[in-house]
């Protein structure tokens, strides 16, 4: 064979992103645990709350349902984004999937893209069965417009947890990461107001929570109910820095886990 | 014919260890060529040079003339790794099509698990083959793409007699086909049934690169060992065509291109010699010969 004969070819993005995600999918449907807690635990957490406080909420009820739709809303979209992301990525490294595919022609980028479709995927059925319970049991009511904003406003508002996550998913080893998840995501829910209104805890508290991701992130579906409280514009810089700040800090450990193994 | 994989003047370093030294290998298309060496000998560090995995410190590596890290020249390559992983709730079969989208013209699915042997395994999740199986799913994603050339890192290691001879056979076939194939093995065995060629590797450099026979000829003809009817010293064996002598008490080990004429003046310089026993070298010796002299030139 003459060098003249050699033919570079590469595969189509679209079919390497779409086999790439739906690998993602199915490998993770097939590990009950971490789907349930993923799909199942924030309309749980909905029907818990809802349930003690709805019946104290009086006339005011309906507006109770909205504002924990969107708190609830954006801890479910949130959760499935850390946790993907940091115990996913934790995990692949961990079983050194990253080696074999480094070897392969699937470009990092791609594979990138396709954990974030994946998980907006997921997010997007957490927030389905979050929705059937709160429409249906909970009564909550939601014009199909005001949904349709308050689902697109979650999943795109969701990028500085992606940030997150990949910078736990590349800092910590697999048996850490769930650990490192749960500390740093859970304290973070509750001081940014996802369980409890910020402004029905201390004042302190609620200095710190005004500067976290999440705090910021839930404005934009309350701002769809007419609960916010601070403006869209303003929610939405604080994420965009966000997002730059959180993303940095993921490619800085991506960097330093690579250099390791790849340099 | 067409430079498939390159490296020119190689180097290595983590740290403080130099783990490629300087290798100059170049590995043509349809070659079948076996990197040998022991354990921490550098072949690793080198298949990953090859793959663009890790970038030489000094010097180039090359894939069909691209930078080894190139989309083009990876959609060239199927690798099979001594340490890697994949999601183990996919079934052998989705993970065969997972990887074939990687590719720009893949072989069907059912060819690559066929190639592997794994048709019975086809619907199993990854995580629940044994040893073996999963080994011979690592091949089945290497050749899946239908790539030119296969880089498989130890790719034997762990298995048994007859996984291990399923796993040779899948290798000659694909062989056949015209594909370059470049393993690594620190089995002689295995680069002498295998390969065409073998590149012995040892503390970092290429210590020989020839075919198995050139290597095994290379090397003095016959091991010789006996026990005498006095200690043995080195000055005993003055004057006589030996080689790599090893001496302890009455017994002698030493390797002789002409065993005959050692044992005939032996004889006559009045030694009584008991357990003789004059074997080939086979290529284990040669091996250990070559080494050793490296070791020599190392410390000189």
């Amino acid at each position: 064979m003459s060098a003249a004969t050699t033919t570079f070819q590469v595969a189509p993005v679209p079919r390497m992103l779409w086999a790439e995600t739906r690998a993602k999918l199915l490998s993770r449907l097939r590990s009950p645990a971490f789907s349930v807690l993923s799909i199942v635990l924030p309309t749980m957490f909905f029907a818990l709350f809802y349930g003690i406080f709805s019946g104290q909420a009086g006339s005011h009820a309906a507006e109770f349902g909205k504002y924990i739709l969107a708190t609830y809303g954006t801890y479910a979209v949130a959760n499935v984004m850390v946790f993907n992301f940091g115990i996913g990525i934790a995990n692949e490294r961990g079983q050194k999937q990253d080696l074999l595919q480094r070897a392969t022609p699937l470009p990092g980028w791609v594979a990138t893209l396709a954990q974030v479709i994946f998980s907006l995927v997921f997010a997007l059925l957490a927030l389905i069965v979050l929705y059937a319970y709160a429409f249906t049991v909970g009564g909550v009511r939601l014009d199909p417009g005001a949904l349709v904003g308050f689902t697109l406003r979650l999943l795109l508002g969701s990028f500085p947890m992606m940030g997150l996550g990949m910078a736990i998913g590349y800092s910590t080893s697999a048996n850490a990461a769930p650990a490192v998840t749960n500390l740093i995501y859970l304290p973070m829910s509750f001081i940014s107001g996802i369980f409890i209104p910020l402004s029905q805890l201390p004042s302190g508290i609620q200095t710190v929570g005004k500067l976290l991701p999440l705090y910021h992130y839930s404005q934009l579906p309350l701002e769809t109910v007419g609960q916010n409280t601070e403006s869209l514009g303003t929610a939405a810089l604080w994420l965009i820095g966000w997002t730059v700040v959180l993303f940095a800090l993921g490619l800085r450990f991506y960097r330093m886990d690579a250099s390791k193994k790849f340099s | 014919m067409e430079k498939v994989v390159e490296l020119i003047d190689a180097h290595k370093r983590y740290g403080s260890v130099e783990a490629v030294k300087g290798v100059s290998v170049a590995i043509e298309q349809g070659e079948l060529v076996a990197m040998l060496g022991p354990n921490g000998a550098g072949k690793t560090t080198c298949i990953s040079l090859m793959l663009g995995l890790r970038k030489p410190s000094s010097g180039q590596a090359k894939l069909f003339g691209l930078a080894p890290t190139d989309r083009r020249a990876r959609s060239l390559c199927g690798v099979m790794l001594q340490e890697s992983g994949v999601p183990g709730t996919l079934k052998v079969k989705e993970l065969v099509d997972l990887f074939r989208s990687y590719y720009p013209n893949p072989l069907p699915a059912e060819r690559a698990i066929g190639m592997a042997g794994l048709e019975e395994q086809a619907d199993r999740q990854a995580q629940k083959l044994s040893g073996g199986q999963l080994q011979r799913l690592y091949f089945a994603l290497a050749v899946c793409g239908d790539p030119q050339v296969i880089f498989l890192d130890e790719p034997t290691v762990g298995l048994d007699v007859e996984a291990r001879r399923a796993f040779l056979e899948s290798i000659r076939s694909f062989a056949g086909e015209g594909k370059t194939i470049i393993l690594t093995t620190h089995y002689l065995e295995e680069a002498d049934q295998l390969a065409e060629r073998v590149v012995v590797i040892d503390r970092g450099v290429v210590v020989a690169d020839a075919s198995p026979a050139e290597i095994k000829s290379r090397v003095l003809g016959r091991r010789v060992s006996f026990t005498a009817d006095r200690p043995l010293s080195d000055a005993d064996f003055e004057g006589l065509p030996y080689q790599n002598l090893e001496v302890e008490g009455n017994r002698a080990r030493l390797l002789s291109n002409a065993p005959e004429a050692l044992l005939r003046e032996l004889f006559r310089r009045g030694y009584d010699i008991r357990d003789l026993q004059v074997v080939g070298a086979d290529l284990e010796e040669a091996f250990l010969d070559l080494t050793r002299h490296a070791e020599k030139e190392t410390v000189a």
